[in-house]
């Protein structure tokens, strides 16, 4: 499957040697206050003394309000939903969208598992890429788990962003 | 309780002559010990027994009897029904009903699994449990996740009839039991995280006709408050006592929902219960529109409905412009106990918001309002001077009040939790000693609003929150304590390694029964909370304790499966922001002391 193929790149690209995340990091461009992998997919950055971008302190706050009351604290899982932590290693960010606008069932005699299509839900599709960082920054960025301790000023972007997408005037 | 032997024996005889009425039924049945009809025990909440054959002495010695497994992996609230011979066990989605033959170790007699399409499954916010069924006139009463009620034959399993109550698409789903109250089942609604708007609902027992409606929100006619008859804190609440208190038509996605428990008193003839928080979770897009604090109404707040028109008689609101998620859904205990040395009929309620409330249940007066957990911190105490303008509302100390440290930013060490110091778990009363018996949490939380945009059927919360173990105290996330309600005062409390999520039962033997999250059924002393039990169920308990009789022999009987809002929170363990990063992990997960799974277990003395 092309997917599955192109999570394997994705992987090789990213985390298996420490040298090539070095790369990796190194080849990060920042716009306005948001960071693209080499490969143009949004990504975290977190700087020396523990900042993190707003992007992914945006995706700490927006997690704890839609995802908690299902997928548990930090990423971590719950009683009720998966963990997300594991997964969000391979998973790239077209297919995290898709999975999150359309939702995903697993339904069988044995486990009913059912997760909402959220693309309807400003509250969600204006945060994919916010939600997307912060658990790749919580996945393979060392961020540990709790309110990150330090974060960028928002950027008008950001706003500009917000505000087009939940139509205000 | 004598007076209602009494009544249902004088009772007996008008129900020979037509067709017996839920509400004579349901006094005749509950009066006996040996079963359980409703899951609070019976109509005013105590959840005591009078059964004593297991006491203080010999409770060390319980063994299990059987087990059954439900088959089902999600949390399990509730606990099973007795009558005569036939145990009735319910499940969380896909809501199952079992019948078990006392008389052959559970022998499955009939079971019962309706077909539910299963997009309501996400809607429900924190899990699919169910907390139980209710019986009533040889009809079970039985209140699906996609908020079908269903009256099935307790002999057969047969469907009589069925209604559906709300509509899961706009995230209105069920979790809770019915109360059958005379001639009618009384029914409540989930779904604030949401934006539902909530209401209780009265059917006819026997065709399921819908009776009466009371909304939590909106105009007078459809929350049925009377403008003058209707009372609070002693004073009629005038017209539009809920449209006057929110911002435009906020309150058509205002939240209030009633998902708890019903009480009822049948000299008063009230119905009792309490409405969830006001949605959303950002008080900042809820102000006024001088964008100062609103009230809300009647939000988070104790009702007093007449069961037979649905007219509230009295009303409080607890939390006006809830700012924390501290629903005000949890029990209503009816009980006479001595207050101020004088005999009274209260209402005793373990508010989420960590105050233990007493009031006079006949007329709504105001009488104890106290902290049930000493690190309760968000308030100073409730204003118990009549002639106060801010007479029965709690005072909100400014450090915590996640509205004025404002949208956007993080109000931290607020106690308790949004889990509150309390939730759905209920308390148990015990006449032999006049205390309380309190399953709480003892938790805090970090809480920033921001702004959020509602979508019919979707997520409608707007805050994010940190939880974390009540700085300064034991390190653990519970207690179980002993309250008087006519002092407002804790007379001993047990701590417990996770929050107990899980309803305490009394007994006539001098021992309280009460679940872990771990999976511990424990027994201790009613005098001073000493352990004197305890057994490891399969998986963390979230159920509540039930005891029955059967050929003579007590039984007590629990579910265990861990779920519910306490296993989303506390599966993956808890973190302390407020000691750094070196304590991340430090505190206990769930998931390393157990795992998924419905199993009922039955102890028995040997």
């Amino acid at each position: 499957m092309k997917r599955a193929s192109i999570g394997l790149a994705f992987v090789a690209a990213l985390g298996l040697l420490s040298n090539l995340h070095a790369v990796g990091e190194a080849l990060k461009k920042e716009k306005d206050g948001k960071w693209e992998a080499a490969d143009g997919s949004p990504t975290y950055n977190i700087a020396n003394d523990g900042t993190v971008d707003w992007y992914t302190f945006s995706g700490f706050r927006r997690y704890h309000s839609e995802c908690h009351v299902c997928h548990g604290p930090d990423g971590e899982g719950s009683t009720y939903a998966p963990g997300l932590l594991e997964p969000l290693k391979t998973m790239t960010y077209p297919e995290f969208m898709l999975i999150v606008a359309t939702g995903r069932q697993v339904v069988r005699a044995d486990k009913q598992s059912v997760m909402p299509a959220l693309g309807d839900n400003a509250n969600v599709r204006c945060y994919m890429e916010d939600l997307y960082v912060y658990l790749k920054a919580r996945v393979d960025g060392g961020l540990p788990r709790g309110r990150p301790a330090k974060r960028a000023d928002k950027p008008a972007a950001a706003d500009a962003h917000e505000k087009a997408c939940f139509g205000d005037r | 309780m004598r007076r209602i032997a009494l009544l249902s024996a004088s009772l007996a005889a008008i129900a020979f002559a037509m067709p017996a009425m839920p509400n004579e039924d349901v006094l005749r049945q509950s009066a006996k010990p040996e079963q359980l009809v409703l899951q609070t025990g019976d109509y005013a909440n105590q959840r005591f027994t009078r059964l004593d054959q297991i006491n203080r002495d010999n409770v060390k010695n319980l063994k299990v009897a059987w087990t059954f497994s439900t088959g089902v992996l999600r949390g399990h609230e509730g606990a099973p029904l007795v009558i005569g011979d036939i145990m009735y066990v319910h499940t969380p989605f896909p809501n199952i009903v079992y019948a078990l033959d006392l008389n052959e170790d559970g022998k499955i007699l009939w079971k019962y699994e309706p077909k539910q399409d299963p997009s309501v499954i996400p809607v429900m916010c924190c899990d699919t449990v169910y907390r139980g069924l209710a019986y009533a006139d040889g009809t079970l009463y039985h209140h699906q996740a996609d908020t079908t009620l269903v009256a099935l034959d307790a002999k057969t399993g047969k469907v009589k009839w069925s209604v559906v109550n709300g509509d899961p698409k706009k995230g209105e789903t069920n979790t809770a039991t019915v109360l059958p109250v005379k001639d009618k089942i009384i029914v409540g609604i989930s779904g604030a995280e949401f934006g539902v708007r909530g209401h209780v609902t009265a059917y006819d027992a026997k065709t399921g006709k819908r009776l009466w409606r009371a909304y939590s929100t909106g105009p007078d006619s459809e929350i049925l408050f009377d403008p003058e008859k209707t009372m609070s804190l002693g004073k009629p609440v005038g017209k539009d006592s809920s449209l006057r208190t929110w911002n435009g038509d906020q309150w058509t996605i205002g939240g209030g929902t009633t998902w708890g428990w019903f009480s009822y008193d049948s000299e008063t003839n009230l119905v009792y219960y309490g409405t969830g928080n006001p949605s959303t979770w950002n008080p900042v897009q809820r102000a006024g529109p001088d964008g100062k604090p609103i009230d809300q109404k009647w939000t988070m707040a104790i009702i007093a409905r007449d069961a037979d028109t649905g007219m509230a008689r009295w009303a409080y609101q607890m939390t006006p412009f809830d700012e924390w998620d501290y629903d005000g859904v949890n029990e209503m205990i009816l009980a006479d106990i001595n207050v101020g040395g004088k005999p009274r009929k209260v209402l005793v309620h373990f508010d989420r918001n960590g105050l233990a409330y007493t009031l006079d249940r006949v007329t709504g007066e105001l009488l104890v309002a106290d902290k049930y957990d000493p690190k309760v911190n968000w308030t100073s105490g409730v204003v118990m001077d009549r002639n106060s303008p801010q007479y029965g509302r709690p005072q909100v100390v400014p450090q915590f009040s996640t509205f004025q440290t404002g949208q956007d930013k993080n109000t931290k060490g607020i106690c308790p939790a949004a889990l509150g110091t309390k939730d759905q778990q209920p308390a148990a009363f015990s006449p032999r000693t006049n205390l309380f018996y309190v399953p709480t949490n003892h938790v805090c939380m970090d809480y920033e609003p921001f702004r959020v945009s509602y979508t019919a059927g979707q997520p409608y919360v707007g805050a994010t929150l940190s939880m974390f173990p009540t700085p300064d105290s034991h390190g653990g996330m519970g207690n179980f304590i002993a309250w008087d309600a006519a002092t407002g005062k804790i007379v001993w409390s047990k701590p417990e390694k996770f929050s107990v999520w899980s309803g305490a039962l009394a007994t006539a033997g001098g021992v309280v029964f009460y679940g872990t999250l771990e999976g511990y059924l424990k027994a201790v002393d009613e005098k001073d909370g000493t352990e004197l039990f305890k057994f490891k169920t399969p998986s963390g308990i979230i159920g509540n304790v039930m005891t029955y009789s059967h050929k003579g022999k007590q039984y007590v009987a629990v579910l265990s499966g861990v779920g519910g809002w306490a296993g989303i929170g506390l599966a993956a363990g808890l973190t302390n922001p407020t000691e750094g990063l070196g304590a991340v992990g430090g505190y206990a997960g769930l998931r390393d002391y157990t795992a998924l799974g419905g199993t009922l277990t039955v102890f028995a003395l040997p």
